[in-house]
């Protein structure tokens, strides 16, 4: 297997890495490559801080392992090779009646990266997390290809979903598809004062589908206000989506200057009408809405961004209001930012879902982003809450282990499967998550 | 669409995103290659992806002995028949200054063995009176240069091959196309530096498509290099000579 020389980064730009990459295209060259030298494996790499990274070292780009492997049309149950994209099955698949049953807000992701991420979507709170319905995981080590189940290795399997890729490379996933009427979504949106009437909103919401758009901008009694979104899957004709568009070069800073994002985010509030409306879409404008721009992440200029993410506990609305007035006073968020609540459902040992409301918010990168991340790392520390390591580009190591009660069975499990290391990335590094003790 | 392919060298790259893209579009595809485990896995694919069937079969380049019993195979399929031609290999120009017997599987993996093939599968698409020849060729074919003059010769061997198969099979009905990649993002290019003007096997794919619905003779992907490769052969030899480009 031939190695090539690159530099790569998150989906974030913040953070980067020089090194080796691999990209395998049959399994017999995985296993070979593996056997020989085994390597953090890595996707799309859609996951924002450094997860995805191995600086220095080598990786194993899975890209190329994209296959259908088999499909069970009574069960709906799909065995594919890890590289396949979470878009592309819902692409084929969506026509025929079957949709993952968890889809992440990009359709770029790969189901390698969705287990090892454990992601969850905009129905969290009924349909739980992406590994909740993988039924059976095909990894990769040294000494060959394992197969594992919940039931089979219990232990292993909780921690490899969710478990940032440690345990072994994941050649290939057997799901557990959700049953959908067609490849359209009929979608609710309606306007919303501010983050009281959001979170009662959100509670009260019986969609299959809900996600909130928050305007980080707005201050005062409008603080929260934003759009709430619900959907729900159906059949129907729309017209397809438009070919994406791609953002060709870095933007300068101004373009996402204070005084701009709150110019758009007041436009986009008005796009929807007082009343609030319904229509139609094609299912990837809905669940995937920024990837008709390709490299979006490329508005954010050269030195990149950071998206924070948090869940806290239901009963911690005060300590989201007041994250919300730290990152409106401070006058640094983006259009984007995202509020949602979250069911209690989570697979492994390191899954960020609890139940509670979710919070993600991008900040373009600078020293004062950082510095406000670190509050609202400490706001969401002090509510019980807990960060979500795919989006992680700046905490530390003990902050995280206090957040994930179920670390050190995560890691017990880590170091039983990969005893020297091989799989390390540069944010388990960062937190010191193989460290002993 | 009651059409049905043969695809020689349907693990490479490229071959595969061309290979899906007719299987979504519900094709029979006959997936010949040399790695039966690596074509099982992309026929299972491809059955799961839409096409109407999709099966594997032993082709090597180097054994034309086996190339009678895919000829019977194709021809039990009715409808229309296409071919599709993607072998070939590319060793290191160095390995071969090393070892010049390097050159004789070269030139059978790139020109040879697959216009032995299509020597034999003529008469029986002849007899159809229809369908397509998609030949994959390369813009190293169209000037030898110093970096990999031996694969260059063998695709221009190919090329001129598929243009007297095109002026044969035309006065039939058959339409043959000649397809010349630049650079594109597969296994093979995988870690040889930096290239220009690369595309992926995706838009190849694309760009093949397009040329059969259209009837185009001579293709090449990305576009720009059939205005890249006019000014590289307009260059005197004199001068040529003296480059490394």
């Amino acid at each position: 297997m031939r190695w090539k020389s690159a530099d790569y980064t998150g989906w974030g730009r913040a953070l980067g890495a020089t090194g080796q990459l691999a990209r395998p295209e049959r399994q017999s060259a995985l296993t070979a490559l593996v056997a020989d030298a085994p390597a953090p494996a890595i996707g799309n790499c859609r996951s924002y801080g450094d997860a995805c990274l191995n600086d220095g070292g080598n990786a194993i780009d899975m890209t190329r392992l994209d296959r259908f492997v088999e499909f069970d049309a009574d069960s709906g149950v799909l065995h594919v090779e890890a590289g396949i994209t979470l878009g592309e099955i819902a692409r084929i698949m969506a026509p025929r009646g079957w949709l993952p049953a968890v889809m992440p807000g990009t359709g770029f992701a790969t189901v390698g990266g969705a287990i090892a991420n454990d992601v969850h979507g905009k129905n969290h709170h009924g349909a739980g997390s992406f590994g909740q319905h993988v039924q059976a995981i095909t990894l990769v080590g040294p000494k060959g290809a394992r197969r594992i189940t919940l039931k089979s290795d219990p232990g292993l399997f909780r921690a490899t979903v969710g478990g940032l890729g440690q345990t072994g490379v994941i050649v290939s996933a057997e799901m557990q598809l959700a049953r959908c009427k067609g490849d359209i979504v009929t979608l609710t949106e309606r306007r919303v004062a501010n983050l009281d009437e959001f979170l009662g909103l959100l509670d009260r919401s019986e969609a299959t589908y809900t996600v909130g758009w928050v305007d980080a901008t707005a201050r005062g009694d409008a603080l929260g206000r934003g759009i709430l979104e619900e959907a729900e899957t159906g059949a129907g004709l729309v017209p397809p989506t438009r070919p994406s568009k791609s953002v060709p070069f870095n933007a300068p800073g101004f373009a996402l200057s204070a005084p701009v994002v709150k110019l758009f985010n007041a436009a986009y509030l008005r796009r929807v009408p007082e009343r609030g409306r319904t229509v139609v879409k094609p299912i990837n404008e809905f669940f995937f809405p920024l990837d008709r721009i390709h490299n979006w992440n490329r508005l954010y200029g050269k030195r990149g961004f950071h998206q924070f993410q948090c869940v806290v506990p239901l009963a911690e609305a005060a300590a989201l209001k007041e994250m919300l007035m730290r990152i409106s006073d401070a006058g640094m968020a983006s259009p984007l930012a995202v509020l949602k609540r979250m069911g209690p459902g989570r697979a492994g040992y390191m899954s960020f879902p609890m139940e509670g409301y979710t919070l993600a918010v991008d900040f373009r990168n600078r020293d004062a982003a950082t510095r406000l991340i670190g509050q609202l790392e400490d706001l969401t520390a002090q509510a019980g809450g807990r960060i979500y390591l795919a989006k992680d580009s700046l905490s530390g190591a003990a902050r995280v282990r206090a957040m994930y009660p179920e670390y050190e069975k995560w890691a017990t499990e880590v170091a039983r499967a990969d005893p020297k290391g091989a799989l390390a990335t540069d944010l388990v590094r960062r937190l010191g998550l193989r460290d002993k003790a | 669409m009651s059409e049905t392919w043969i695809i020689l060298g349907a693990t490479s790259s490229m071959a595969r995103a061309f290979i899906r893209d007719l299987a979504q579009q519900g094709a029979r595809l006959l997936l010949a290659g040399r790695d039966m485990a690596d074509l099982g896995a992309l026929a299972q694919d491809c059955r799961l992806r839409g096409a109407a069937a999709a099966e594997a079969i032993a082709f090597d380049a180097r054994k034309p002995k086996g190339f009678g019993a895919i000829i019977d195979r194709v021809a039990q399929f009715d409808g229309t028949l296409n071919a599709a031609v993607f072998v070939g290999s590319m060793p290191d120009q160095a390995e071969i200054d090393a070892d010049p017997g390097l050159i004789d599987g070269t030139i059978t993996d790139s020109f040879t063995g697959p216009a032995r093939f299509l020597q034999m599968l003529a008469p029986v698409m002849e007899a159809r009176g229809k369908g397509v020849i998609v030949g994959v060729g390369s813009v190293a074919g169209d000037r030898g240069r110093i970096g990999n003059y031996v694969y260059g010769a063998a695709k221009a061997g190919f090329a001129t091959y598929l243009s007297g198969l095109r002026n044969r099979m035309g006065r039939k009905g058959v339409h043959v196309m000649t397809v010349k990649p630049g650079p594109v993002d597969t296994a093979m290019t995988w870690g040889l530096g930096r290239m220009p003007f690369m595309t992926d096997p995706e838009t190849v794919s694309r760009d093949i498509l397009k040329g059969v619905r259209k009837r185009r003779n001579v293709v090449y992907t990305a576009g720009i290099w059939r205005i890249v490769m006019a000014v590289i052969r307009s260059i005197p030899e004199p001068i040529f000579k003296k480059l490394s480009v």
